[in-house]
């Protein structure tokens, strides 16, 4: 076993006496898959931690959470470790540190400099055109030319996506290191079903708690909104993309084509989702957080909110000489939200989707009669 | 509401304690329209006694259902109970007990509690109990919800430190709560307040002085104020004071409420010695129920009441892990060094042990196995495999009470019984305090709850008509 951090340790210690009571184990998948090991090293607590939603259940139904003794409190500590696996996974190695400082200001602050760059190129460009009113197919690339657009955005894209996959590559290692399993279709199309319904932010069926011990199912609702938001964003660039190069359609597009309305089901998503999330973890018992990273938390919410936000005022006012303004300030956040997605929040989805996978492996083979 | 504007209200129904009895009652009591106080003497965190270490009910039920494999008749559910108290028990109430859990899983289910999918695992109760989904605590805090919604008042660090009877008629309680005391009246009053394992110098009283050196596996509170207080004033006293739930647990746990994580169930794996090293009972006699039941005593009957159960590197991994590691030593010596025992004295009885076990058996710890020794004494007459390969291992072990059977007689309404022979006008009891009338002795898994739950329900009930006739 490696050397452990102070959460690592902590999180041993939990495993330990979690797994000499079990009264939890019929409220998520992390006590089962306790179970099914009697020693843990740090593959298998950093698989524990990413597989465990916060729903905050288990500290509420515990007989010895805090202020007993024994001190069980899992949500924090599995916060801790799960948070300290972003940082350790992160690609490549040297930004690992960006994950502690990744901040509101950080992100801010790449944002609003990349709309603030394409703000003085758009308006050195032409300031005719920049602060003029454009209208009819193509109105965006008047301020922009088209290829750049799309050197710069797919650049950006492609190298989170490659942070992205090398991160996710790092922990999928360290999880199967003890004892790799076959990955198969059924246990992909399991966590994504599980991943898809939020299945563990359920508290084991009556929701999860989150301010004290009463459920309540609001941040499955909000997450609900922000992830499925989220998706329909993707799916309308997407599709603007095919657009532009099968059909040779280009943006903007009437408000009743396909990628309009995905992207304005999806801002709508993307606004109210990110908020209540937010307003959740306000009101979150401080005893379950992970006091030291809310940062990081807060930066995500607030680009994916900001980042929807922005695009719905373009929406709005893109027949208007502020067209040019709103869409600089857009593409900066989306920019700035590239930039930051292998380094902040976003990877807890990469990472929880690969311990659900995971999980449905080992449950498998539990159930094969191992 | 300010709980000590409560205190100062004239109440329907005054439930005193916390637990599943008391909550059970509370929900029945003002499901009927009473007014109903609750009184916990515990913090908020602490609420709820031991039903907060509990995890699962025994109930009668005909066929299986969501949460139980198969049918548990009330003759087996009877029978059943019958073995484990040895006949003490009060055959009307028990078969009364029995009769109504078969609807308590309906009841508490819309009281908001809920149960976990049958399990296969560990403790083969599959079919006859079912477990609360996240424990005993999960449970409460369904049940205070529901409670505080009904609009059930509940009082935190609240308390009844004295009571004013007359005769068989409750008329006030004084209750200690922040700093002062106050008087509460009602029209009824239900005592659900628990035992009084917590309370060691009243242990004292029937087990002399090795009481110092029981470890309590659940609540401080239970010290048995209540059930002093109504003893003390004339109501009919029930069971066996002597009589307490005793398991071994590790040594190291702590004096209250180490809850399930202390209890250890190598004991077959291995031997047991006492602090001079001399085993003094049969390790392999009886499976699970019966052994976790009897080696709290056993461990209570040895100097200054600790044990260690010793076992080697082959069965470290067979039975459930527990809270605190086991010590460990290369050698029988250093181990023996490790526990303050003659090692000499230590070594020289695993010898003999080992010495003395009947080669060729075929070990299996899931059946009476015919590993066995022979011409020891104390024989080990199952499971017996030599202690030989080294790393050695041991757990402390001391008498860890769970709770007492000495309380209240009471009826099939859950209404106290007087010593002069009367009944008591408007005083009802529910769970560990009334336990003793339907379990004198021994215990089974999940019957705990079943009283609390029944008679809990029953004296809500009965105390909601009595206040609404007062």
């Amino acid at each position: 076993m490696t050397a452990h951090s102070t959460a690592l340790q902590e999180a041993e210690r939990l495993m330990t006496v979690c797994n000499s009571c079990r009264y939890c184990e019929g409220l998520c998948a992390v006590f089962p898959a306790m179970e099914m090991r009697r020693s843990f090293a740090a593959g298998d607590l950093n698989y524990l931690a990413n597989l465990c939603h916060s729903c905050g259940a288990c500290y509420y139904d515990c007989q010895f959470s805090p202020p007993h003794e024994f001190n069980v409190n899992v949500p924090r500590t599995l916060a801790e470790v799960r948070n300290d696996t972003y940082a350790t996974y992160a690609w490549p190695r040297p930004l690992a540190g960006l994950f502690r400082r990744n901040g509101l200001s950080v992100a801010l602050f790449a944002a609003l400099s990349v709309a603030g760059f394409l703000f003085g190129f758009m308006a050195l460009n032409d300031p005719a055109v920049m602060f003029g009113t454009q209208v009819g197919q193509g109105a965006f690339f008047r301020l922009m030319p088209h290829g750049a657009m799309v050197g710069l955005f797919g650049a950006a894209f492609l190298y989170a996506i490659l942070a992205l996959f090398m991160g996710l590559r790092a922990f999928w290692r360290d999880m199967e290191a003890r004892n790799p399993l076959p990955t198969d279709a059924p246990s992909l199309w399991q966590a994504m079903k599980d991943a898809g319904r939020l299945r563990y932010l359920d508290g084991g069926g009556v929701g999860c708690m989150n301010a004290d011990e009463k459920p309540t199912d609001n941040r499955r609702i909000y997450h609900h909104l922000t992830f499925y938001g989220f998706a329909l964003c993707f799916a309308a660039t997407s599709v603007a993309t095919l657009y532009a190069y099968l059909l040779d359609r280009h943006s903007p597009y009437p408000w009743w084509d396909l990628p309009v309305v995905l992207g304005t089901l999806g801002g709508i998503g993307l606004v109210i989702g990110p908020a209540g999330l937010f307003l959740a973890k306000k009101a979150r018992d401080p005893m379950m957080m992970d006091e030291t990273r809310k940062g990081m938390d807060a930066a995500f919410l607030a680009m994916l909110f900001l980042t929807a936000l922005t695009g719905l005022l373009l929406l709005v006012a893109r027949a208007t000489p502020a067209m040019g303004t709103l869409l600089a300030i857009h593409l900066g956040f989306v920019f700035g939200f590239f930039l930051t997605m292998p380094y902040g929040k976003f990877v807890h989805g990469l990472y929880r989707y690969a311990a659900l996978v995971r999980y449905a492996k080992e449950r498998h083979r539990e159930l094969a009669g191992h | 509401m300010a709980a000590s504007s409560a205190l100062g209200r004239h109440w329907d129904v005054l439930v005193v304690g916390g637990g599943n009895a008391a909550l059970c009652a509370a929900i029945a009591a003002r499901r009927q329209g009473a007014s109903v106080l609750v009184l916990e003497a515990a913090s908020r965190f602490y609420r709820g006694g031991n039903t907060r270490h509990t995890r699962n009910m025994r109930c009668a039920h005909d066929s299986a259902t969501d949460t139980l494999t198969g049918p548990y008749s009330e003759e087996e559910f009877f029978d059943d109970l019958l073995r484990v108290t040895q006949g003490h028990t009060d055959e009307d109430l028990a078969r009364f007990m029995i009769a109504r859990s078969k609807d308590m899983l309906t009841w508490i289910t819309e009281q908001g509690v809920r149960f976990q999918p049958s399990l296969g695992g560990t403790l083969s109760l599959g079919r006859t109990n079912s477990f609360f989904l996240g424990g005993g605590r999960a449970m409460l805090n369904a049940l205070y919800l529901t409670a505080e919604r009904l609009g059930v008042e509940v009082s935190y660090d609240s308390e009844v430190v004295g009571l004013t009877l007359e005769g068989g008629t409750f008329r006030s309680a004084r209750v200690r709560h922040a700093g002062g005391t106050a008087e509460v009246t009602a029209r009824a009053l239900v005592a659900a307040a628990g035992g009084f394992e917590a309370n060691i110098e009243w242990l004292k009283e029937y087990w002399g002085p090795p009481a110092e050196n029981f470890l309590i596996r659940g609540t401080p509170n239970n010290r048995g104020t209540m059930l002093r207080m109504l003893l003390d004033q004339g109501v009919k006293e029930v069971g066996d004071p002597t009589q307490c739930h005793a398991v071994a647990i590790d040594a190291r746990a702590p004096k209250f409420d180490g809850g399930i994580i202390t209890r250890l169930d190598c004991v077959v794996f291995g031997i047991v010695v006492n602090n001079k090293a001399e085993r003094f009972y049969d390790e392999g006699e009886d499976f699970w129920p019966k052994r976790y039941a009897i080696w709290g005593r056993l461990v209570a009957q040895q100097p200054d009441q600790i044990a260690y159960i010793v076992f080697d590197a082959k069965s470290l991994t067979s039975f459930m892990p527990s809270l605190y590691p086991p010590i460990s030593a290369p050698t029988l010596e250093e181990l023996a060094g490790k526990l303050n025992l003659d090692p000499a004295k230590f070594a020289a009885t695993v010898k003999g042990f080992n010495g003395a076990i009947v080669p060729g058996g075929s070990f299996d710890h899931t059946v009476l196995d015919d590993c066995r020794t022979e011409g020891l004494t104390p024989p080990k007459t199952h499971w017996a495999r030599p202690v030989d390969t080294a790393p050695f291992y041991a757990y402390p072990v001391r008498p860890g009470i769970t709770f007492t059977y000495l309380g209240v007689r009471v009826n099939e309404e859950a209404r106290m019984q007087m010593a002069d022979g009367t009944k008591a006008k408007n005083m009802f009891a529910a769970g560990e305090i009334m336990a003793g009338n339907v379990l004198g002795r021994g215990y089974a898994a999940g019957i705990g709850m079943t009283i609390g739950s029944v008679f809990g329900r029953c004296a809500g009930t009965s105390a909601a008509a009595a206040a609404a006739r007062a």
